[in-house]
């Protein structure tokens, strides 16, 4: 009897063993797609890390020098990384430019201030529009979507003197609201917009209608909500826009300048503001790399839709 | 004939008015389209009627804008030697740094497709965060310096390729080289993401079907399966990159000066930015600009046509 049972164990234990056996050999095969050579993978690897590590040395060059203290970034010959990491550089940002006529925290306030207003105006306006286009059939709809695809094949230099003379004519010129309110209309936000919008079930909305909503109650409580990956990729495409914004034409105060002039500024002040010039360069290069980071499976699912059909 | 005609004249005139009635019945669109489209027409489509205008006219903002016909164009092509430079430089880093970004984009994003979930993410930020950083490439200087500091000199003159420093960002020789060397450096950008989301985005099923028809290895896979599914993707990408192509400025002000050694790394943006801005002939910088217009368009669907016997 105890036999028979340790007999019956062995063999359950054995018929375990087979089924995990066979669960992992059928995820294994199930991973690797059965028309890859492994040294051709073992090749890819080995560029990709390759490729990788010179797209990225510019940046961590970038970050270490603004860690070097001054004397280490004039060591010669001079070392990639820092040895005696500081942040004194970034204090020194604010503390010797403090006492400059415009302060660093200005040209920071600036910048924040133009990056933030901006984005969220070009948020708001850019998904009413897309919202429309995508979801509701109307005569010259279609028309002006296509007018904005076109938009979106040529730079913003065409169009900078005309702006400039209507920004004049409007009085803008050396106000926040001269680079403000052109980046309300970026045509590549509604146009992510609209794309990603056409996925949503039309459904959706025509039950929340017979529900008695109307298209107000319908953006603001059912489309808005559902679109969150696509807020976060016009919020990076404005912020990337707006942060790297150098403005130079269009705003002639000192007190009104973004940070990245202050920047090109301080790189030209010669040597005694190289540690100061390095620091610089990573606050204007962090702010939206670390939007990315956060946001990025978010943007992914965006970019899915991107695609410009026909 | 006439008979035909006035059909003709009658079915348009109706389907105006089923137009009309349908815009009637959808005010709320028109309202909720109406902030964006004004912006939009007042910075985007305006501009470039008013550019256009300008293009034909004697304008320094000074004086009102004088009716000058054909003249800003004529002056450009046959008298205005920098600007042949510009849009001979301008011309070399489209046709180098626009396919071959727009290439690399889609190997990378190809590349990248198979690996296991996290290790993907951090290559997206990676190749990616180039073109998000701003102003980094400035940091090129500094590898590019023209004295035995520079790591670039540096390093080639320890390997004994070079004995004597060389003068990268003055030397015209290597300008335009360098430039282009950090545009591709940059050039992973938006058209990058499209294509990392849409090569998630191919049915599995068909890959399925592929290895059972004999796909044999990956790279006939991408181009009979994986590259017809991803057209759309494509053709945003080329758009990104042609923009980006022709747009060139930054870069080349920032590394070469502004001007450069000679004019050796003038692109057509620069020269609408030196009289637009610098000189104020409004009207002639207008011509520049509907001349960089016209290109752009036209290359956009050139290319678009192309793109569309991909696969087929």
């Amino acid at each position: 009897m105890t036999r028979l049972s340790k007999e019956e164990k062995k063999a359950a234990r054995l018929k375990k063993k087979e089924e995990k056996a066979q669960v992992y050999h059928k995820k294994l095969i199930r991973r690797r797609k059965p028309n890859r050579s492994i040294g051709g993978d073992i090749m890819l690897y080995l560029f990709l890390l390759f490729v990788a590590f010179v797209m990225a040395f510019p940046i961590i060059y970038a970050v270490s020098n603004a860690l070097k203290p001054l004397d280490e970034l004039f060591k010669f010959p001079p070392r990639i990384f820092a040895q005696h990491p500081t942040m004194d550089n970034f204090s020194d940002l604010f503390v010797t430019m403090g006492k400059s006529w415009v302060t660093f925290s200005r040209y920071l306030f600036n910048t924040v201030f133009i990056t933030f207003v901006g984005t969220l105006g070009h948020l708001i306006i850019a998904s009413m529009g897309a919202f429309v286009l995508a979801k509701y059939d109307f005569p010259g709809g279609d028309a002006f979507f296509k007018l904005v695809t076109v938009a979106m094949m040529f730079t913003g230099w065409v169009t900078q003197i005309p702006n400039y003379l209507l920004l004049n004519r409007l009085g803008w010129i050396d106000t926040y609201w001269a680079i403000i309110v052109p980046a309300f209309a970026s045509p590549m936000g509604l146009f992510l917009m609209k794309q990603f919008m056409e996925g949503l079930p039309t459904s959706l909305i025509e039950a929340a209608k017979i529900d008695g909503a109307n298209e107000w109650k319908v953006f603001t409580g059912i489309v808005m909500p559902n679109v969150k990956p696509a807020w976060m990729t016009l919020i990076i495409f404005s912020v990337q826009a707006l942060w790297n914004n150098k403005a130079s034409t269009y705003i002639y105060s000192e007190e009104r300048k973004t940070l990245v002039y202050a920047l090109q500024q301080i790189q030209s002040g010669g040597i005694a503001r190289t540690g100061q010039g390095a620091a610089v360069l990573v606050v204007v290069m962090i702010v939206p790399i670390i939007i990315f980071i956060f946001s990025e499976s978010q943007i992914l699912e965006t970019m899915a839709s991107s695609g410009l059909k026909d | 004939m006439k008979d035909y005609f006035n059909k003709y004249i009658e079915l348009r005139r109706h389907n105006i008015q089923v137009a009309v009635r349908k815009a009637k019945s959808r005010k709320m669109c028109y309202l909720f389209l109406a902030p964006y489209a004004i912006l939009f027409t007042m910075f985007f489509v305006f501009p470039v009627v008013a550019s256009i205008y300008y293009s034909f006219t004697y304008y320094n903002i000074l004086e009102p804008p004088r009716f000058i016909g054909l003249r800003n164009y004529i002056n450009l092509i046959l008298q205005d030697d920098i600007f042949l430079i510009g849009v001979k430089n301008t011309m070399l880093i489209a046709v180098i740094t626009g396919p071959l970004g727009y290439i690399l984009s889609f190997l990378f994003a190809w590349l990248i497709n198979e690996l296991p979930r996290w290790i993907r993410s951090i290559a997206v930020i990676v190749f990616y965060a180039p073109s998000i950083a701003g102003n980094c490439y400035v940091i090129f200087s500094v590898f590019f310096r023209g004295d035995a500091y520079g790591y670039v000199n540096a390093l080639l003159m320890n390997v004994g390729i070079i004995d004597t420093p060389k003068l990268w960002l003055i030397d015209p020789n290597y300008m335009l080289p360098i430039c282009m060397i950090v545009i591709l450096w940059m050039s992973l950008g938006t058209g990058f993401l499209s294509f990392v989301a849409g090569l998630q985005g191919v049915d599995r099923a068909q890959f399925e079907a592929g290895y059972m028809d004999g796909v044999k290895n990956r790279w006939q896979e991408l181009w009979y399966i994986t590259l017809p599914n991803m057209k759309p993707m494509l053709m945003f990408g080329a758009v990104m990159s042609i923009t980006q192509a022709f747009g060139v400025a930054d870069v080349t002000m920032a590394l070469c000066g502004y001007p450069s050694t000679d004019y050796a790394a003038r692109t057509i943006v620069t020269h609408l930015f030196d009289y637009g801005f610098s000189r104020f002939e409004m009207g002639y910088a207008c011509a520049i600009a509907t001349i960089l217009f016209l290109m752009m368009i036209l290359c956009n669907k050139a290319i678009q046509s192309l793109l569309r016997r991909v696969g087929t």
